[in-house]
């Protein structure tokens, strides 16, 4: 079977499980589920490009989601005034502290000849540097968590429309990871994996803990929307007529009931409609990532990176700058992966640290990518809604199974209840266990790359 | 030396020093299943710490059976005696994941970022066998006596401000620690197994031309790992808690540990252990008090250099300090 019929088959019956959840549980939640796999794409496809084209692997994907997530964060919501005048300037001056810190070990580096006085300078002004910052960075801190802390305690963002943080996202999300390609990479193949890990554990371990920027797991909620809100759509004329002439053959005709089932299905309607619209944002960004990341692979760009990825050592001879372009390959990745981060938020309407666990996020990528088909862009796309959509369905099916299963056990048995309360980590198992199959029995995945030459 | 300086010095011994021989000890005997399974198998474990997770809850769940039993082991844990059983449970673990998933890729010769992958898929499923059987949260199962050296006792016997705590678990696992290390090198370094490992370490076609079984050479490593990690696993529970999200954290300060030493260099796996844990806890710990006793006067600040929060954050900056600096480790362990 090629590709494409494999694929239309794959998009086919993916189509027809969201229309029974449509029709046999809501159209609602079909549409929840839908919005978080085309997310999940725009992840996968990050991590194919990371993964796909250059067989970088990443294990920090959390991370990056996080810093798009504060990216969202950090651009829509209005700014504290009072906090940023009670701590503001200091924050300010911190910064600028951290800024002359790095500038000054570079310059310190660049001027003292390698040896044993260049470290001694290094470490000193290292040391040095760290006191510096805290001197305004602590003051700093404490004035602007305990403004208000109950309601802000935060500086708050720039107020500007919540779109333009998938771009701030990305910029973020490529900040980080152009650090941690310049330590890791041209190391050890390992070692980045294990630096993305590292990376996403502190990056979330900020957003948990460093109040000032993202209030912490206080949470930030009521982000502004890009698109309207329930309560405005069902009071609005023109959106009142059209679910009233859609309507209108099924609706009672005594007034009252009338007006109270037309009330009940403009509240459905105006969150199916909302949920439509982010559909449709989240659709276009996909439809733009995608057609980029296909002009990549088919130019020379992306045979160069194939040429990498078969044969490093072939693709140095011929003078292919192999660290370089891992680099470059692994910021544009995570860069995509940020801009998924931000739609997330953007998606949720706010930001909550605590949820970001590295088990859900980074290793179900991981397993749109390998199932889909590494190297496969569509097969990325088909894999995130495959796994998402299973993953989101697995849980009251894995619960009916083993609440089925155990019956005969009786309903006090220990044993039984105890499954039951444990039965939704049962999808780790299988996330592991189908991930560990695919790669062993159809490494290549569901669509196979077929673009080789 | 005046009073003060004694205080100090026991204020340190409390909060520094013991917890970080402690800590470096557990997270030694870690690194040292880290390193062993990159030295002859040649791929980062990233299912370790959840592996230590697992051995962790057999030793768990049968120190509970046998609690009930009314099994004890006087004023030792309970679980010292209910440790074979989760070392051998570990040992059918990893040695079926071996088979079933990692033997394919030996096979293959598969690279190593391929193997790296499946480790995280392993990873994946025993995380959530963990959790599936023991449940996500918090376990204590420590019995017996509680402390060797208690605070009170100190503070009586010698007159000071200072207490020293010294918890039981503690100085088992540095005993502990001690013995499975001696065993580990002798082995290593003495027996005709042992040297058939470091052989094939070494240079496996060498090693094979040679007569060496590798098959035999592969178990024996994966036996040699399940006992470490359970060890390790089952000391840091006793210490602190079991928790298997905790486990899954440890993975961060135990590859630190393994490529600050050197990967591949068991000797480097302890000295990484112990470096990490002091970094850790000398960079979090606030240093108010001792700075009372030594300059006469407290500080208003806690003078901690770093929250707590971001213990994790150490072992990521000595990782990039090391992989800046000197990325085969300090004792030049392999690359490829």
């Amino acid at each position: 079977m090629n590709n494409l019929i494999k694929g239309t088959l794959g998009f086919g019956i993916m189509a027809a499980c969201l229309a029974a959840v449509g029709m046999l549980q809501s159209w609602t939640l079909a549409f929840t589920i839908i919005n978080m796999c085309l997310i999940s794409a725009v992840m996968a496809l990050g991590v194919n490009i990371q993964w796909g084209y250059a067989g970088l692997f990443n294990v920090g994907i959390v991370g990056f989601t996080a810093l798009g997530g504060l990216a969202a964060m950090l651009v829509s919501t209005p700014p504290v005034v009072g906090a940023w005048q009670a701590g503001g300037v200091s924050m300010l001056f911190a910064l600028i502290a951290l800024l002359v810190v790095i500038f000054g070990i570079v310059f310190i580096r660049r001027i003292i000849p390698v040896g044993r006085l260049r470290s001694l300078a290094t470490v000193l002004s290292v040391i040095g540097g760290f006191f510096l910052i805290r001197y305004f960075y602590a003051p700093a801190v404490d004035a602007i968590e305990s403004f208000d802390p109950a309601r802000t305690g935060f500086l708050g963002g720039l107020g500007a429309p919540i779109l333009f943080s998938w771009i701030v996202g990305a910029f973020f999300a490529a900040g980080a990871a152009w650090m941690i390609g310049k330590i890791s990479l041209g190391l050890r193949s390992d070692y980045l994996a294990i630096a993305t890990l590292g990376i996403s554990e502190i990056i979330i371990a900020m957003l948990k803990n460093e109040d000032w920027l993202s209030r912490g797991v206080k949470n930030v909620s009521g982000l502004p929307r890009p698109v309207p809100y329930e309560i405005n759509l069902q009071s609005t004329p023109w959106f009142i007529d059209r679910v009233t002439a859609f309507y209108a053959n099924s609706l009672p005709t005594d007034e009252l009931a009338r007006t109270e089932a037309l009330q009940q299905k403009l509240i459905e309607a105006s969150s199916l409609f909302v949920k439509l619209c982010y559909t449709g944002l989240f659709l276009a960004v996909l439809l733009l990532v995608l057609w980029f990341a296909y002009r990549a692979q088919k130019a020379p760009w992306g045979r160069m990176m194939r040429a990498i990825r078969d044969n490093e050592d072939a693709a140095n001879a011929m003078g292919k700058d192999v660290t370089r372009r891992h680099l470059q390959v692994f910021v544009v990745g995570s860069a995509v992966v940020g801009i998924a981060g931000a739609m997330m938020t953007t998606l949720e309407g706010q930001l909550t640290p605590g949820t970001y666990n590295p088990l859900r996020y980074t290793f179900l990528i991981w397993a749109m990518v390998i199932i889909g088909g590494s190297g496969n862009n569509i097969g990325s796309v088909l894999g995130a809604f495959i796994v998402w959509f299973g993953w989101v369905e697995a849980e009251p099916l894995g619960q009916w199974v083993i609440d089925y299963g155990t019956a005969w056990m009786g309903d006090d048995n220990g044993l039984r209840s105890h499954m039951l309360a444990n039965a939704s980590h049962m999808r780790l198992i299988i996330m592991g266990v189908v991930l560990l199959l695919v790669m062993r029995f159809s490494p290549r995945g569901l669509l196979p790359e077929t673009n080789r030459q | 030396m005046s009073t003060d300086t004694i205080n100090a010095l026991v204020l340190f011994a409390n909060f520094i020093l013991v917890p970080g021989i402690t800590y470096g000890s557990q997270l030694a005997l870690g690194a040292l299943g880290i390193t062993l399974v990159y030295a002859v198998l040649r791929f980062s474990n990233f299912a370790h710490g959840d592996t230590m997770a697992f051995g962790c809850m057999f030793t768990i769940l049968t120190t509970w059976w046998l609690q009930s039993m009314g099994v004890s082991l006087g004023p030792l844990p309970t679980a010292l005696l209910a440790l074979p059983v989760g070392i051998a449970m570990t040992a059918v673990l990893v040695i079926v994941f071996d088979k079933l998933v990692y033997k394919h890729y030996r096979e293959q010769k598969s690279a190593p970022v391929v193997f790296v992958i499946a480790s995280v898929g392993v990873m994946f499923v025993t995380n959530g066998l963990v959790r599936f059987i023991i449940g996500p949260n918090d376990q204590q199962f420590s019995d017996g006596m509680r402390f060797l050296v208690r605070a009170r006792d100190f503070k009586k016997a010698t007159g000071l401000d200072e207490g020293l705590t010294i918890k039981l678990t503690q100085g088992l696992t540095v005993v502990i620690a001690i013995v499975a290390m001696l065993l580990l090198f002798y082995f290593l370094q003495r027996t005709r197994t042992g040297k058939a490992m470091r052989a094939y370490s070494d240079n496996e076609d060498l090693a094979l031309l040679s007569g060496i079984d590798p098959k035999k050479v592969v178990i024996t490593t994966w036996l040699i790992v399940a006992a470490l990690t359970t060890l390790a696993g089952v000391l840091y529970g006793l210490d602190k808690s079991f928790k298997p999200f905790t486990y899954f954290q440890l993975l961060l300060p135990m590859f630190a540990a393994a490529i600050v030493g050197g990967v591949g260099k068991p000797l480097g796996a302890i000295l990484g252990g112990f470096i990490v844990a002091f970094s850790e806890i000398l960079l979090t710990y606030a240093y108010k008090k001792l700075i009372g006793y030594i300059a006469g006067e407290r500080p208003e600040t806690l003078v901690q250099l770093l929250s707590t929060d971001y213990k994790f954050a150490v072992s990521f900056m000595i990782l990039v300090v090391v992989l800046l600096w000197r990325p085969t480790g300090i004792l030049r362990g392999k690359t490829i």
